[in-house]
């Protein structure tokens, strides 16, 4: 056990302690904060290059090396929790810290003018900080909270500009949706839980994505004839959909472009996003396993293809039809997630995740770009009133387009390579073919969308004069104080360096997994590498290749067709491709109303059912306890009748006669001495009489 | 078995400082005010004395005090506590500076108003250690008074109605209760709540109670599920348990802000404790019986209040379902525990994951569900009473640390992993779900309902364009910063190291899991 694996936890540590000293700081101290949040990331980057030269040094197949410490006590057992390094951790750490490191610098160009830019960097160094614990946990439960603290993150950065009531709509939007699959996910984790005892992935054999684990969560069934093992798993894989975009659960991710472009490209796009598709291959051991003997793929990696493969073409889809700059590579980056996961479900660890390490460098890329792009056109976000920009800004369109062609697949780029990984994956599936023929149609899709934005954006003469500019399609507000004229403009240097680097890395990242040279997938699987040219002629990679490659000619070729051969004249002009197909437009730039469908159901059916448990509070269970307590003022008040009624008329009764009695006895006694007197005389003669009476007798 | 007195003294300490504050008379407000937070730090520390002094190995009884006190009726004076009773001191302790914080701007019959803040606090202190069923319904019915004066006294408009519904609501409930106990005691001619437990799992409880009270029309197997429905009312109604909690939210909301942190953060876990202490151990078997009806009450209580705080305008309406939803989990989860009493080893493993995830929940919700109360009194004293979820609007922009600080205790009542609710919650559901695995999957959707009833408080008080009513809302000044730092901090701390709550209470849930033999 090295140095450099028993103190891995600092990468995510140092810079969430770095956000903790931000979120403490005043408003004033921004040079501080930024160097803090960039200081953090370059540490965590050199110690991220540390860990891959460790697992890069250490012999080939060496498998995983854990550190496991106690957290707390439940009924007398320690729960642990743990970090890993392993060749998938090193290379997600080199990524997410390169990527990120790139990213927070350009934030310091692009942020420049925010009053929140102390925040800005205590969320995005937060971020950061979760989303490398995503990476090296060597727990389910350390995997899960870090997760939900990147979601907390993304929801915060996506509502950043707060004052602006969508970006708080969209920031809430995210968080729920993506907190559905997450609900999923828990009760996926407590399942796995309960079944295997521990939530430790490695654990010296007793971790479980280890065989004995694994082995008796396939033997159980459970209902609906599924194993244990596949509930599980597809549990869990409804967390990953909602963080990665999948379809159902993708409509949070367009919405989430209200926040600020440099978060669009580090959560939205490189980091966050892929964190779905990293949680698939890390327990990937639980995805893939199948009862012993069966030659099957898995249930649960059936359904991560298939889920992969229609998002795939459904983002490409719709992304054809969008007018944002930063909508059309929202929608691109979800077919892109769909083909991770569809590399991941056909063809294995290695096949999605090279893709998630290319797509990260050329839609980071891409997205900064766009940054770069809106900022250069003072906050302008339509791609319909731009325009020219090759010649106003031309690092920038030299960027953007080494990123645009890397996204399509143009051979010799990274993407190429990665995606032709998936494809050829997809084309030896034991299942089905239909899988390869939508991600080839994606792939004709995409080409055809990034000519189409390219064309519009950078072609023919700007078009930002045109038109009062409407304050309320600015999304970044730091343009929109002043209202002169636009003169579009080359963005200052510490935008344009991440850009160039990026771009490098766009190019020529894909030469570490060529077929003939699969030094990226050995690496995964920990296997050494060699060198064959040979390899190309391997079964069916070259006319995979060749037809993937044609396929990319013939989008780029559409999108000349239609947007290249005659310049776009003004900003209100109709878009070409409407003009062919009206309704398929419209359909599609309205993103197949998946969010009004959702409206008129889901989101309607929770109203309702608040709305119905609030009327049965109001007025059933509430209304019982007034029944009860007004059957007591009932009781009450006959009580109090029959009391004045019944008891108290006899009662008064009794006491009138009584009264009556007195009255007359007292008239008897008046108190007056005469009439006493009279009275006395008048006995004495009576009782003279009667003595006298008896004595004649 | 007799220590030295701590229990005594910590009981006996805030009626003194009742009777002080009350000597301090009207005059010198502040000094009132002092005196109340000086009393109640007393407490605290002496209750983290008891904290720091506790064997947390033992899930024994600690700290014991024993002396006869009318023999004629079995009824001694015996307080003592164990992991439980330890946790519900701490979070009396520090619920009551809280309330005090809450409640400084209170003007009116200030010396009234912090002694009867005292006074509650004294009898949850004598909730929460008493073990004499005599003795411990004193205070239970005794907390009622000045809780009741509380609401009746400081209250808003509807405070009559909402302080007369409080009072009898839980009033019938605990003479269904005191019926219950007092045949019992008919029966075995015992109150102590130790005995009667032991009694019952030895199963000669029953037994004796049918052989004494044995009326002609009820088979035994009734007359036990009649005593335990008078005992289960009690208690459910101060939990509360669906359908009986509707006076919970006019309480909770006309009560003043201050006493609306003692009632929610304090007296709802009385009932909880009760469920524990006496309930559990003494009705387990008759619970067991009703299990399933129980369960899809509890799962209602869950979902339901969820749903009906997402329907709700008033802040403190809000909060109070939640309340009620956050209490939910920990009864949902004690039934689940309920379900099997087996000696089997894997499912003793989910009862401890479930029973600490009761108690840590119970400590969590005091933290969480005060702080956020006093947030809203803060609220109110900024904007002169008003609360409403539409009243507001973008308060970030001028108020932006009483928004980052109230976002982070919101973001704890979700659930937040790294803030405090979230460790109780994943063990309920770990517990649960192998125990009843229906009830723990629908009521995830009390779950989602929280996050979207939070979040949109987040979105329509603090975000958006800033109502220009507020546009002088002046920001949380130093003290209040200061003063609400330790309740934040604590969130943090315990999200992040839990084992402060749970090595202490682990023993004593083992042995309550273990005592479940019938």
């Amino acid at each position: 056990m090295t140095w450099i694996v028993q103190n891995l936890w600092l990468v995510p540590v140092l810079p969430m302690l770095a956000a903790a000293i931000c979120a403490l700081m005043g408003y004033r101290h921004r040079i501080a904060a930024a160097s803090l949040a960039i200081g953090s990331m370059a540490i965590s980057f050199l110690l991220a290059l540390c860990a891959f030269a460790h697992v890069l040094g250490s012999h080939a197949g060496n498998g995983v090396q854990t550190v496991n410490v106690p957290w707390f006590q439940v009924g007398g057992e320690w729960l642990k929790l743990g970090w890993m390094l392993d060749p998938l951790t090193s290379l997600m750490l080199l990524m997410v810290t390169f990527v990120g490191l790139l990213i927070f610098i350009y934030s310091v160009g692009y942020m420049a003018h925010d009053d929140n830019f102390t925040r800005f960097f205590c969320f995005l160094a937060l971020f950061a900080g979760a989303m490398l614990g995503v990476v090296i946990a060597n727990s389910l439960l350390l995997l899960f909270m870090c997760w939900e603290v990147v979601g907390l993150t993304s929801y915060l950065l996506i509502g950043f500009w707060y004052a602006k009531p969508e970006a708080a709509a969209a920031a809430k939007k995210a968080f729920v949706v993506t907190k559905i699959g997450d609900l999923g996910f828990l009760l996926g984790m407590v399942w796995l839980y309960e079944k295997t005892g521990t939530l430790l992935f490695y654990d010296g054999g007793a971790g479980c994505l280890e065989h004995s684990a694994l082995a008796h969560l396939v033997a159980q069934a459970t209902i609906l004839g599924l194993a244990t093992s596949t509930a599980i798993a597809l549990l869990i894989f409804c967390g990953a959909a909602g963080k990665s975009g999948q379809v159902p659960l993708h409509v949070w991710l367009p919405d989430a472009m209200e926040g600020p472009t440099p978060v669009s490209a580090l959560i939205h796009a490189a980091t966050m996003v892929a964190a779905g598709v990293f949680l698939i291959a890390r327990i990937y051991p639980l995805m893939s396993v199948t009862a012993s003997g069966s030659p099957a793929p898995s249930v649960a990696l059936e359904v991560v293809a298939w889920v992969g493969a229609t998002t795939a073409v459904f983002g490409a889809l719709i992304a054809v039809a969008q007018f944002d700059i930063k909508r059309i590579l929202a929608y691109s980056t979800i077919s892109q997630l769909g083909y991770m996961m569809m590399g991941l479900g056909v063809g294995g660890v290695a096949v999605g995740i090279f893709h998630l390490i290319t797509h990260a460098f050329f839609k980071s890329l891409l997205f900064l770009g766009a940054g770069s792009v809106i900022h250069g056109c003072d906050g302008e976000q339509d791609i319909r009133r731009m325009g020219g920009l090759s010649k106003s800004m031309p690092i920038t369109f030299a960027a953007y387009t080494a990123g645009m062609l890397a996204l399509c697949g143009f051979p010799l780029f990274s993407g190429f390579w990665s995606k032709d990984d998936i494809l050829h994956a997809a084309h030896s599936w034991s299942i089905s073919q239909a899988p390869f023929y939508m991600g080839a149609f994606g792939a004709l899709l995409t080409a055809f969308y990034m000519t189409r934005q390219l064309y519009y954006v950078f072609a023919g003469t700007s078009r930002l004069a045109e038109l009062g500019r409407d304050s309320t399609h600015l999304s970044d507000p730091h343009g929109a104080a002043h209202h002169a004229p636009v003169h579009p403009h080359e963005s200052p240097a510490v935008m344009t360096v991440p850009l160039v680097i990026l771009a490098a890395f766009a190019v020529l990242l894909g030469f570490i997994g060529t077929p003939a040279w699969p030094w990226f997938q050995s690496f995964i699987d920990g296997q050494p590498a060699s060198f064959s040219f040979a390899a190309f002629y391997g079964f069916g990679i070259l006319p995979v290749m060749l037809s993937s490659a044609l396929l990319v000619f013939l989008g780029l070729a559409l999108g000349w067709a239609l947007y290249g051969r005659r310049p776009i004249e003004s900003a209100a002009s109709s878009d070409p491709l409407a003009e062919l197909q009206p309704q398929a437009f419209s359909l599609l730039g309205r993103a197949f109303v998946v969010d009004a469908l959702y409206g008129a159901t889901l989101v309607r059916l929770n109203t309702v059912c608040s709305r119905i448990s609030d009327w049965l509070d109001r007025w059933v269970w509430n209304g019982a306890v007034q029944a009860v307590s007004y059957f007591v003022l009932a009781l009450a008040w006959l009580d109090n009748f029959f009391d004045a009624a019944v008891v108290n008329s006899g009662f008064d009764e009794g006491c009138e006669s009584v009264s009556r009695g007195g009255q007359a006895l007292s008239l008897l006694q008046g108190g007056q001495v005469q009439s006493y007197m009279r009275i006395i005389g008048g006995a004495l003669i009576v009782l003279v009489l009667f003595l006298l009476w008896g004595t004649k007798i | 078995m007799t220590s030295f007195p701590y229990i005594t003294l910590l009981t006996v300490l805030p009626v003194a400082g009742a009777l002080v504050l009350l000597a301090l008379g009207e005059r010198n407000k502040n000094r009132v005010r002092w005196s109340a937070l000086a009393f109640s730090f007393a407490a605290l520390v002496l209750t983290l004395f008891l904290w720091f002094h506790f064997d947390s190995a033992s899930g024994a009884l600690q700290f014991q005090e024993l002396h006869p006190w009318i023999p004629a009726l079995g009824v001694d004076y015996r307080v003592a506590i164990d992991g439980l009773g330890l946790l519900m001191l701490l979070l009396t302790s520090i619920v009551v500076p809280i309330a005090i914080c809450a409640s400084w701007h209170i003007e009116e019959r200030v010396p009234l108003y912090f002694s009867l803040v005292l006074l509650l606090q004294a009898c949850l202190y004598g909730t929460f250690t008493v073990l004499n069923f005599f003795h411990w319904f004193i205070f239970w019915e005794l907390s009622l008074i000045p809780a009741f004066f509380l609401i009746r006294l400081w209250g808003g408009p509807r405070r009559a109605s909402a302080s007369t519904q409080f009072l009898v609501y839980t009033m019938v409930g605990s003479i269904a209760m005191l019926l219950a106990f007092l045949a019992l005691f008919l029966a075995t001619k015992k109150f102590d709540l130790i005995d009667l437990a032991a009694m019952a799992q030895s199963g000669q409880l029953m037994p004796a109670v049918v052989a004494k009270l044995a009326w002609h029309r009820f088979t035994p197997q009734h007359l036990a599920l009649l005593l335990f429905a008078g005992a289960f009312l009690g208690f459910a109604v101060k939990v509360p348990l669906f359908p009986f909690h509707t006076w919970l939210p006019s309480a909770y909301s006309e009560a003043p802000s201050g006493a609306t942190v003692l009632l929610t953060g304090a007296m709802s876990k009385m009932g909880l404790y009760a469920f524990l202490r006496i309930l559990l151990p003494i009705f387990g078997a008759q619970m067991q019986l009703v299990l399933t009806p129980l369960l899809w009450l509890a799962v209602a209580t869950v979902v339901l209040s969820a749903y009906t705080a997402l329907a709700q305008k008033d802040l403190k309406r809000i909060f109070a379902y939640s309340s009620i939803n956050h209490l939910g989990y920990c009864l949902l989860a004690i039934f689940a525990v309920v379900k099997f009493t087996g000696a089997d080893a894997a499912l003793t493993a989910e009862k401890y994951a479930a029973m600490n995830g009761v108690l840590l929940q119970m400590f969590n919700h005091t933290l969480t569900a005060a702080t956020l109360f006093w947030f809203v009194a803060l609220l109110e004293k900024r904007s002169g009473g008003l609360r409403g979820l539409d009243d507001f609007g973008g308060l970030r922009k001028v108020a932006p640390v009483f928004t980052g600080l109230m976002g982070i205790a919101l973001f704890s009542t979700l659930g937040l992993p790294g803030l405090n609710g979230f460790i109780g919650e994943f063990l309920i559901f770990k517990g649960m779900f192998s125990l009843t695995t229906w009830a723990a999957s629908l009521s995830v959707l009390g779950l989602l309902a929280t996050t979207i009833f939070i979040l949109g408080i987040l979105q329509r008080v603090f975000s958006g364009p800033l109502n220009p009513r507020w546009s002088a809302m002046p920001d949380l000044t130093a003290g209040e910063r200061l003063a609400l730092a330790p309740a934040i901090g604590l969130m943090f701390v315990l999200g992040l190291y839990p084992q402060l709550i749970l090595g202490v209470v682990d023993s004593t849930v083992i042995q309550m899991v273990q005592h479940l033999q019938f």
